[in-house]
């Protein structure tokens, strides 16, 4: 577990007491370092964090090139499970780690208004 | 130099969305300032994401910075972008000396030289790349990115195979829907933007690897093979899949179609896509 401001760990809280969510973290997008984290024993965050952060840079330049506008969520889904981000205009990736089965709407909310806590 | 630098950060400050940020970068980079020139020219990127120029800077950065691999995106960006752009085809062509593939950075000398007849630092890489091998290109790299870089054979990155035939009959086949290799080369269908100007090239440059790194992602999270990355914007939402494991499938809708109703847009497509890479195999 990262130390970080009790801010940062409310807002996670937010995230990880939705059922079906096997962890949360805030990223820093523009370099893909974990700045805090509520991680499942046995998911590595900083690499996890990377990848994601990446997928990010890529996913904005794409969407603002279609002219879509900047990504406010986004949902990368797989056989047995789901990364889901919300992006906040200070630079942070707000992240969760769910089950296949996990309510999105839910974990949607949440992320968006850990998002509001973080900035 | 220093009251360049000086001058030109308080021009930068004072209309950032300018194009300063490329001079200043580069003259940060030249005294040797990387983090403070990746700084610059990542902030410019932000706001010039489809600026060659600017994908070329950062990535001169990240060379000088050893990180090859990012400065090889950026400028295999840039020529994505602009084809004929001869700081990243002497880029590439400097990044292929380093790997020891002298035949390909020959090429993209050779591409430079034809977009820059007349750059003698063009001419003086190709030179000695033709002459010298490794030796070459150890010399001409010597100087950093400036005297030897190479483009890769990116050029057909475009060229639509039977693109009205992989989405027939399917909504929005000629406007919002793409369908992509892994390299990011489109294969059919088409995008555009929401002033119906044509944006199918730059999205599908910027959507190079996406399908690799979701893939990398899932599979470092133990979740199997990944499905799908729906996304919002501001105005608009986009669907992602992948209807076979290296090909990508874009769906772009505006805000009114909701994301459920965009995932069975993207089931469907990605069938008919499935079935045009299956048939074209």
């Amino acid at each position: 577990m990262t130390t970080a401001p009790a801010g940062y760990g409310k807002a996670l809280d937010l995230i990880t007491r939705v059922r079906g969510v096997r962890g949360a973290m805030l990223v820093s997008a523009e370099d893909g370092i974990v700045v805090a984290e509520q991680l499942m024993e046995g998911i590595k965050g900083p690499a996890v964090a990377a990848l994601a952060a990446s997928l990010a840079t890529r996913l904005r330049r794409a969407m603002e090139a279609a002219g879509v506008g900047a990504s406010l969520f986004w949902h990368l889904q797989a056989e047995q499970g789901a990364l889901l981000v919300v992006p906040t205009p200070g630079g942070t990736l707000v992240v969760a780690v769910a089950e296949p089965d996990v309510n999105v709407g839910l974990v949607r909310l949440e992320l968006l208004r850990a998002a509001e806590v973080v900035g | 130099m220093p009251d360049d630098i000086k001058t030109l950060s308080s021009q930068l400050a004072q209309d950032p969305d300018s194009l300063l940020f490329l001079r200043l970068g580069e003259l940060l980079r030249q005294k040797g300032h990387l983090d403070a020139a990746h700084r610059v020219a990542l902030t410019g990127l932000e706001r010039h994401p489809h600026l060659p120029d600017a994908h070329d800077l950062y990535a001169r950065i990240l060379a000088d910075k050893h990180d090859y691999e990012r400065a090889f995106d950026e400028w295999d960006m840039a020529l994505r972008i602009a084809p004929d752009h001869v700081g990243a085809l002497k880029g590439l062509a400097f990044l292929y000396f380093k790997v020891g593939d002298v035949q390909q950075a020959q090429a993209h000398l050779e591409a430079a030289q034809r977009a820059a007849p007349d750059d003698p630092g063009v001419a003086q890489a190709l030179a000695m790349a033709r002459g010298g091998g490794e030796r070459g290109a150890s010399e001409a790299g010597g100087g950093a990115t400036e005297a030897l870089t190479e483009p890769e054979p990116i050029a057909p990155a475009a060229q639509p195979l039977e693109e009205a035939r992989v989405f027939a009959g399917l909504e929005g086949a000629q406007e919002g829907l793409l369908l992509l290799d892994a390299s990011g080369r489109v294969l059919g269908g088409a995008l555009k933007d929401p002033s119906g100007k044509d944006v199918t090239d730059a999205v599908a440059a910027y959507l190079a690897g996406v399908s690799q790194e979701a893939a990398r992602t899932v599979k470092l999270l133990g979740l199997g093979k990944w499905t799908g990355l729906a996304a919002e914007g501001n105005h608009g939402h986009v669907h992602l899949a992948p209807p076979t494991g290296d090909a990508l499938l874009l769906v772009v809708r505006d805000r009114a179609v909701p994301m459920g109703r965009l995932a069975i847009i993207a089931q469907r497509a990605a069938l008919a896509a499935r079935r045009w890479l299956e048939a074209h195999a």
